[in-house]
């Protein structure tokens, strides 16, 4: 997606911050945080990482090169090339949506990395975890590993669009001491704010979004 | 024609299996639990998704499975498996290990693969289950 085009549309759908979360990159974070500051709207840098046991996590920053540093740590440990007759194309695009580059690493692939090695990466770097969307089967922290490992210090819990609000609390009422919350995962312009979560912050930024999740300082999540 | 004998029907003619019949047989690495190895094999499963082991699998089932994360210990003493194969020669963490120790749950592995471990065991009599 083009970074003016997303941010427009996420202007136009009301939101505040939004988080770009290529999959097991983030090279094109840079861009849409450019494109997002001339608009008004804070963009988050992140990643969705695929740990070793096919879990998604998303991590989210403040600033950019923590991202970029978790990258560097997530290309050492994704094997594999992209097919692109396969996979798609994989393109780096500037803050003025033009293509400038691809990057040839096997984004859609697992890293060699354990999901707690990257919950305590993300950490130690500053950043939000959060597993996504636990209410799938595929790619889930749930789905995959059956149950929340304990002491595992993820930061929240993604309930997918395809599960209400409701049926989330019912389904993960054990897991009630982490906060859940919703986003849209737009993989296309008419998805963006689809899905989305209120919260009580002072600023928009990565912090505030932990404090928030964590019930801290009166930051919270707020209830749909 | 003949078919082939199911590894249930098989498994009537032979007497009852153990883990330690199935390191003998298939020259697994015993990797935790090794004075455990004396339980009784009931049956098999061969999943990756914990989620789908913890809804299919039965009692004393042996699970067959690449997913080496600590979690695989937990699920096998809920479910009351008799042991784990790790198949494709993957190591089973440190954790893994230690857990596995602490709980008496057999983690064997081998170099096979799952299909190629699931097809030997079916074959020496260890069966799945229908759906139901």
């Amino acid at each position: 997606m083009r970074p003016c085009a997303v941010v427009r549309q996420a202007l136009v759908m009301g939101l505040d911050m939004i988080a770009i979360c290529d999959h097991n990159s983030a090279e094109n974070v840079a861009s849409f945080m450019g494109a997002g500051s001339k608009e008004g709207l804070t963009v988050l840098p992140g990643m969705e990482v695929t740990s070793k046991e096919e879990i998604h996590l998303l991590a989210l920053f403040n600033r950019q090169e923590d991202c970029m540093a978790l990258q560097d740590l997530i290309y050492r440990n994704l094997p594999g090339e992209n097919v692109e007759e396969v996979f798609g194309s994989q393109t780096i695009v500037n803050e003025k949506d033009e293509a400038t580059g691809s990057t040839r690493k096997m984004l859609i692939g697992a890293t060699l990395l354990p999901v707690e090695r990257i919950v305590s990466v993300v950490g130690s770097l500053g950043g939000v975890t959060i597993a996504s969307h636990i209410d799938r089967q595929a790619f889930s922290l749930l789905g995959q590993l059956g149950f929340i490992p304990e002491g595992m210090d993820l930061d929240g819990l993604e309930i997918s669009p395809r599960t209400s609000e409701e049926e989330a609390r019912g389904r993960f009422h054990s897991y009630r001491r982490f906060s859940f919350v919703r986003f849209s995962d737009a993989h296309y312009l008419e998805d963006i704010g689809k899905s989305f979560t209120h919260f009580l912050l002072e600023k928009t930024t990565s912090e505030e979004v932990k404090k928030a999740l964590h019930r801290q300082e009166g930051r919270k999540v707020l209830e749909q | 024609m003949d078919l082939p004998k199911t590894g249930s029907e098989q498994e009537e003619r032979n007497s009852v299996l153990t883990l330690s019949d199935l390191v003998k047989s298939f020259g697994l690495k015993i990797e935790a639990g090794k004075d455990r190895l004396h339980e009784e094999v009931t049956g098999g499963y061969a999943s990756d998704l914990l989620s789908d082991v913890i809804a299919h699998s039965r009692k004393g089932n042996v699970w067959i499975t690449i997913q080496t994360h600590p979690n695989i210990v937990a699920v096998a003493t809920m479910k009351e498996l008799s042991g784990i194969i790790l198949t494709g020669g993957r190591q089973p963490e440190a954790e893994t290990i230690q857990k596995a120790e602490q709980e008496g749950i057999p983690i064997l592995a081998s170099p096979l693969f799952t299909f190629e471990m699931v097809g030997r065991l079916y074959q020496i009599g260890i069966a799945g289950m229908s759906p139901c």
